[in-house]
């Protein structure tokens, strides 16, 4: 064995609690983001056994899924919404933990919250009662989704009892081309390796495109992790990770802050460590990426067709394209530019941040929102919407016709108001174009927020760079 | 957690690759505070039409596979949301054991904490069990021993399978995490004081 490690055999050797007799690892928690949807039947659990939250200052907790994006001084109308969140409110009370409401401005989707508060670090084990916890990995943090059990295993214990995951390198070579974003190179490496080519790997994305991305570039990336399948996703920490940090409430400071500089550098993956498996990607080979079907991997570049199932010899794969084209209502062969949209949602945790706002503003400036189309955009957090609103983004929204909201999950799985009709078409930043996922019928196309304010002004799917 | 041994029963085929946690229980069924009562909602979308009439070709509305505990499923079962509602409707709904390809990671986990016991099978065996399951055959299910077994034709036939020490004994026990790691608390604490010595800076900061 070589003693040459991956980030991830680093950050899960530094969290070994105790091995099991089975061979499972009782691994410690560093942090745990709690949103309303996952966490009531856990701490229903605590209560019925008698157990304490133990770390309540390692946990955080926000409403993100339910809350309105509108009218917000009505409260929340949905009587079981409501319950939904006053339950969590009332739970973080009762068990110390810290609960961001929805009059506090720091309020919004946990996975922009963690960051923001500077509670994401390198180094770090994050858990959250939600698949996209892989949004943390940014930071060279080990973060990965739990389900309910796993969140009342966390809260009484500070720990989850788990098995190592195999180690996989995706390297992004080259520099991608002017206008092609985090989200085009993530849709390009699901199409690549498919919705279960990350299944039993934590990936670490790596190559100069990956470098290049700023924070929030890199947490779109390893949002969608989770979309290909993978445990989690991890990029090393470097520069960029910790000019992010300096004075975010929570990160550390002065001299701290230079100490946590030198352990998080020591995290980086050793030359020549070994990974189980290796994606290379070209960045130059990617030009804006959109999804047709039902699936994150049913990717095509913009200049490309809808597939037609003829060509597909595979069986159950040309059953699923027929499935998929049925659902989205797409003839086989159709250029995707040329397919019209009725909505525009810009948000969600993997692009509702300031910059993926920022340019949306540069599209939207000077130009109209079709009259065909309602398009909204959802700030993925309050301070997130503060910011854009100092920068006066949301007189430019306003002035082209967009639908500027209050933050939350939104559209992304219409749990509150915001859905898609029956057979009403999408243009989404978000990150799952499942049947039904933003409305019942609603059909989902995913793409990058410059690509989705494109689809707002001419009313179908463009390739921004030709506006 | 309930023990799970052996079981018998009918098993419904379920022909669609990639079912992700939206299909099995849609979002409006989950604002829920409470574990229990989702059985009636599982794979609610896929077993009525939007006007709410019953989708007479989807397996679970048809009479053969009433109170059927078993599920044979396409690959990838499970992806999507973590949401613990899914396998919660599952259990609830009657289905004790999942026959798959593959499952989604963090679904499959889910699974062992309801005491449902995820197979996995090749495809081609998976796609052999579908079509014996339309004949409404009755299959028995042997944690211990890890096999499936039923009769077609006349003929007793038999398939095992794999499963992980850990989760099987999981499941054979009904065991309960957490009173097993609480079990750990001086090791836990340990840790936390040589992290503290450590990594300083993760301990102190609260938001106010
Ligand atoms: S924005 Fe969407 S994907 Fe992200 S946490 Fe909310 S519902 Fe989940």
């Amino acid at each position: 064995m070589t003693d040459k490690k991956t980030i991830y055999d680093k950050i899960w050797e530094s969290h070994v609690v105790s091995t099991n007799d089975d061979g499972t690892t009782i691994l410690y928690i560093d942090r745990h983001l709690v949103h309303e949807v996952t966490s009531p039947q856990a701490f229903e659990g605590l209560r019925i056994a008698g157990r304490k939250v133990r770390r309540p200052e390692f946990t955080l907790a926000t409403a993100d899924h339910n809350v309105p994006t509108s009218d917000r001084d009505k409260g929340i109308t949905d009587p079981d919404s409501k319950l939904q969140v006053d339950t969590l409110e009332q739970n973080a009370k009762e068990n110390n933990i810290t609960y961001l409401p929805m009059s506090d401005k720091r309020q919004g989707i946990v996975h922009i919250v963690g960051p923001e508060q500077g509670f994401t670090q390198p180094g770090m084990t994050i858990v959250c009662g939600d698949s996209h916890t892989s949004t943390h990995g940014a930071f060279g943090a080990l973060a990965w989704g739990i389900g309910t059990s796993e969140v009342e295993h966390t809260l009484a214990t500070q720990t989850l009892i788990q098995t190592k995951a195999k180690n996989m390198c995706i390297k992004i070579t080259g520099k991608a081309i002017e206008g092609v974003t985090a989200k085009d190179i993530v849709l390009a490496i699901i199409r690549k390796i498919g919705t279960a080519g990350g299944t039993g790997y934590v990936i670490e994305y790596t190559g100069e495109a990956i470098r290049n991305l700023s924070m929030e570039g890199r947490m779109t990336i390893c949002n969608m992790s989770i979309e290909a399948g993978a445990r989690a996703g991890l990029i090393s920490p470097d520069k960029t990770t910790f000019e992010y940090l300096k004075g975010r409430p929570l990160a550390p400071a002065g001299k701290e802050y230079d100490d946590a500089i030198k352990y998080w550098e020591s995290l980086a993956t050793d030359d020549g460590a070994h990974y189980d498996e290796t994606v290379e990607i070209n960045a130059d080979d990617i030009i804006p990426q959109i999804t047709w079907g039902t699936s994150p991997e049913d990717v095509v570049s913009i200049d490309g067709f809808v597939p037609d199932p003829k060509n597909e010899e595979n069986a159950d794969k040309k059953k699923s394209i027929e499935r998929a084209l049925d659902y989205m209502g797409l003839e086989p062969n159709t250029p995707v530019n040329e397919i019209k949209v009725d909505k525009v949602f810009i948000g969600s945790c993997t692009n509702g941040r300031i910059e993926d706002l920022r340019a949306v503003s540069i599209i939207a400036k000077g130009r109209k929102v079709a009259e065909s189309v309602h398009a909204m955009i959802v700030p993925g957090s309050g301070l997130v919407k503060e910011q854009a609103e100092k920068e006066g983004l949301d007189k430019i929204f306003i002035d082209a016709g967009f639908d500027w909201r209050d933050p939350g999950c939104s559209m992304c799985l219409a749990m509150n108001a915001d859905k898609l009709q029956p057979q009403e078409r999408c243009a989404s930043t978000s990150n799952r174009n499942f049947e039904g996922r933003q409305g019942r019928g609603g059909r989902t196309h995913l793409m990058s927020p410059q690509m989705a304010a494109a689809a707002a002004i001419t009313g179908k799917l463009t390739d921004f760079r030709d506006l | 957690m309930e023990k799970f041994n052996k079981l018998s029963g009918h098993a419904i085929p379920l022909r669609i690759t990639n079912v992700d946690t939206d299909m099995i229980i849609p979002k409006q069924f989950l604002k829920t505070i409470k574990r229990t009562g989702l059985g009636e909602f599982l794979f609610f979308e896929l077993k009525f039409d939007q006007d709410g009439n019953k989708i007479d070709s989807f397996a679970l509305n048809q009479d053969q596979y009433k109170g059927a505990s078993i599920l044979i499923a396409g690959k990838n079962f499970g992806c999507g949301s973590s949401r613990e509602h899914a396998p919660w409707s599952i259990a609830d709904y009657g289905i004790k054991c999942i026959i798959a390809p593959s499952y989604a990671d963090i679904f499959y986990n889910n699974c062992f904490k309801n005491g449902i016991l995820p197979i996995v099978l090749d495809e081609e065996t998976v796609g052999r069990l579908q079509d014996t399951a339309e004949n409404t055959l009755n299959f028995k299910i042997d944690l211990e021993k890890q096999n499936i077994t039923y009769v077609e034709n006349n003929e007793q036939k038999e398939i095992s399978f794999d499963i992980d020490p850990a989760k099987k004994n999981c499941l054979l026990e009904g065991l309960d995490d957490i009173g097993l790691t609480l079990n750990k608390a001086v090791s836990i604490g340990n840790f936390e004081g040589n992290q503290e010595k450590e990594t300083p800076w993760l301990y102190g900061n609260k938001l106010t």
